[in-house]
């Protein structure tokens, strides 16, 4: 059983998401090579190379490969899959992105956002918005496979020195080009990597009350999130959406302010080891799954609650 | 220009939905069933490029039983001019609807087609990159805003942590986000109106494809509950637990 895990990289480093794919690569069997394709990512390559486990570590470097998109990239990963059993990805906006269409140029089903690998075929997954999980097997010899990150404790990044090989192929099927990339710049950590999440939901009101959020944020090193009705409302970008339909986070501690704890809300966050809620409703489902509930009106807590840590 | 959406018949988003009590599938007798949301949003776009005067005609399809038809008419009071019902019954994989929809496209030959990003039953979000790896087209996944100029369709996406343009070739697929556009509402008019325009059924051995299974759903269960904590009195409390019992902030 040889599995080539997709790396999710900016061709500079290794995101942290590939990581959690290893890990799920890593119980399928324990050959698991990683496949790093990008445009002068030759350092990624390395850096893949430093993961222990690994077998070996694909390079595939062209200019065509540089922004990932997937026209060509999916081309080149239904080639470099042949000897594998399996191919794996983390379920990032990347990962599915790419991988159904190679499933498709495969002429094999895709398995979404997998939890976990109950054995070689056999995996269970979320539908409905994580209101029911499925229990799944694959009837294909080769099974294409999106990862929950969040589902996989990440292996370690270092310690490892596996050989990188160049792959040669170049796919350019010319018929997409990239433009640019407007990526949010902030201090605070990515949402979906930080270990403490403070999301805010119609409670909040409006976009401007938000900075009560950012000044708890800033003193405990959080990322702020939202919900899909925050959102909706216009009072954040849909970047900071936590939800089914958003991205899906397992901090250490997630602070839900004014969140009434939709379904689809909690599809993204429940899996996190301590939640917190704060809301005047004491009634709010959110409080259903909240570790510690405070019914209080926000607007009082939080300057409270900042002053306090 | 001729724009092809595809529309699923799934379970209303706001049912809350849940297996049945053996354990084979979800319960979806006496459940409220509606077009997919995403889905919706596909139509909606594919009608402003018509208002625009960018888009001439819109063809909708949907896969899936008779009752699709529903879907499909909803989507001709919102706006679309003719629809094609793709009849298959039971259990559908994307890799399947994919092929079905190519087959749908050969036909038709749109100059773009818009699928929702995923549905809201399988959450599997592979239909629209299939139909792409499947047609050979270019794909604007998890679109907030597209523009189309001569043969050069120029989408924004929504990516981890920011957004991304692309330039795609036409044909091309989209696939929509959230915030492409907020959907109407269909007007008794026009619903009227919808059931006077054409539909057609076809079927899956009328465009040549044999259907196969490539998953099997062995079995359906509840999440693991969370269990609920406590309340705690004020703010002061909340920051001792947190310090103290849960050690998450120091």
């Amino acid at each position: 059983m040889s599995t080539l895990v997709i790396a999710e990289h900016d061709n500079i480093s290794i995101k942290p998401a590939t990581l959690n794919a290893v890990a799920a690569a890593q119980q399928l069997g324990p050959e698991v090579d990683i496949l790093v394709v990008g445009g002068d990512c030759a350092a990624a390559a390395q850096a893949a190379a430093a993961i222990p486990g690994i077998g070996k570590v694909l390079c595939a470097d062209n200019a065509a490969y540089a922004h990932q998109l997937a026209e060509n990239v999916s081309l080149l990963i239904a080639e470099v899959a042949t000897p594998y059993d399996n191919v794996v990805a983390p379920a990032t906006t990347s990962g599915k992105n790419t991988m159904p269409r190679v499933a498709a140029l495969l002429d094999v089903a895709q398995i979404s956002d997998i939890i976990s690998i109950e054995s070689a075929d056999t995996f269970t997954r979320p539908i409905y918005a994580g209101n029911v999980i499925a229990t799944v097997q694959s009837n294909d010899g080769k099974k294409v496979i999106t990862v929950r990150t969040t589902a996989f404790d990440g292996v370690a990044a270092e310690g490892g020195s596996a050989s990188v090989e160049s792959v040669t192929s170049v796919h350019d099927a010319g018929i997409s080009s990239f433009v640019r990339e407007e990526v949010a710049v902030s201090d605070r950590p990515e949402l979906t990597a930080a270990s403490i999440v403070i999301s805010g939901g119609r409670g909040m009101q409006n976009g401007d009350n938000f900075k009560l959020l950012e000044g708890i944020a800033d003193k405990l090193g959080a990322a702020i999130g939202a919900s899909r009705a925050a959102v909706d409302a216009g009072f954040v970008p849909n970047d900071y959406q936590v939800g089914q339909t958003g991205k899906i986070v397992a901090p250490d501690l997630y602070i839900a302010v004014g969140i009434s704890g939709a379904i689809q809300h909690l599809a993204g966050m429940k899996d996190s080891k301590v939640i917190v809620a704060i809301n005047k409703d004491g009634d709010a489902p959110i409080f259903q799954v909240a570790d510690y509930g405070l019914v209080a009106d926000l607007f009082t807590a939080l300057p409270e609650f900042e002053a306090a840590i | 220009m001729k724009a092809l959406v595809a529309v699923k018949r799934v379970v209303d988003y706001n049912v809350k939905v849940r297996a049945k009590a053996d354990g084979s599938d979800v319960e979806l007798n006496n459940v409220k069933m509606a077009i997919n949301p995403f889905c919706e949003i596909a139509v909606e776009e594919a009608v402003r490029l018509k208002e625009a005067g960018t888009v001439t005609e819109i063809v909708v399809v949907s896969v899936g039983g008779k009752s699709s038809q529903e879907q499909i008419r909803t989507a001709l009071a919102l706006g679309a001019d003719r629809g094609i019902h793709v009849e298959v019954d039971g259990r559908l994989e994307p890799l399947e609807i994919a092929k079905l929809l190519k087959g749908v496209v050969d036909k038709e030959q749109p100059n773009l087609v818009i699928l929702g990003k995923q549905s809201i039953d399988g959450d599997n979000n592979q239909t629209g990159q299939m139909l792409g790896a499947l047609t050979g087209m270019p794909q604007g996944t998890f679109a907030s805003e597209i523009k189309i100029d001569g043969d050069t369709l120029s989408v924004i996406r929504e990516i981890d942590g920011g957004l991304q343009t692309l330039k795609l070739k036409m044909p091309a697929i989209v696939t929509t986000d959230l915030r492409l556009n907020e959907p109407r509402y269909a007007s008794l008019p026009n619903i009227m109106k919808a059931k006077k325009k054409p539909l057609d059924v076809v079927s899956p051995a009328d465009m040549g494809i044999e259907l196969k299974t490539h998953i099997t759903q062995l079995s359906v269960a509840p999440p693991p509950e969370r269990s609920a904590g406590i309340k705690v009195e004020n703010v002061a409390q909340l920051v001792d637990k947190l310090k103290n019992e849960a050690k998450v902030i120091s």
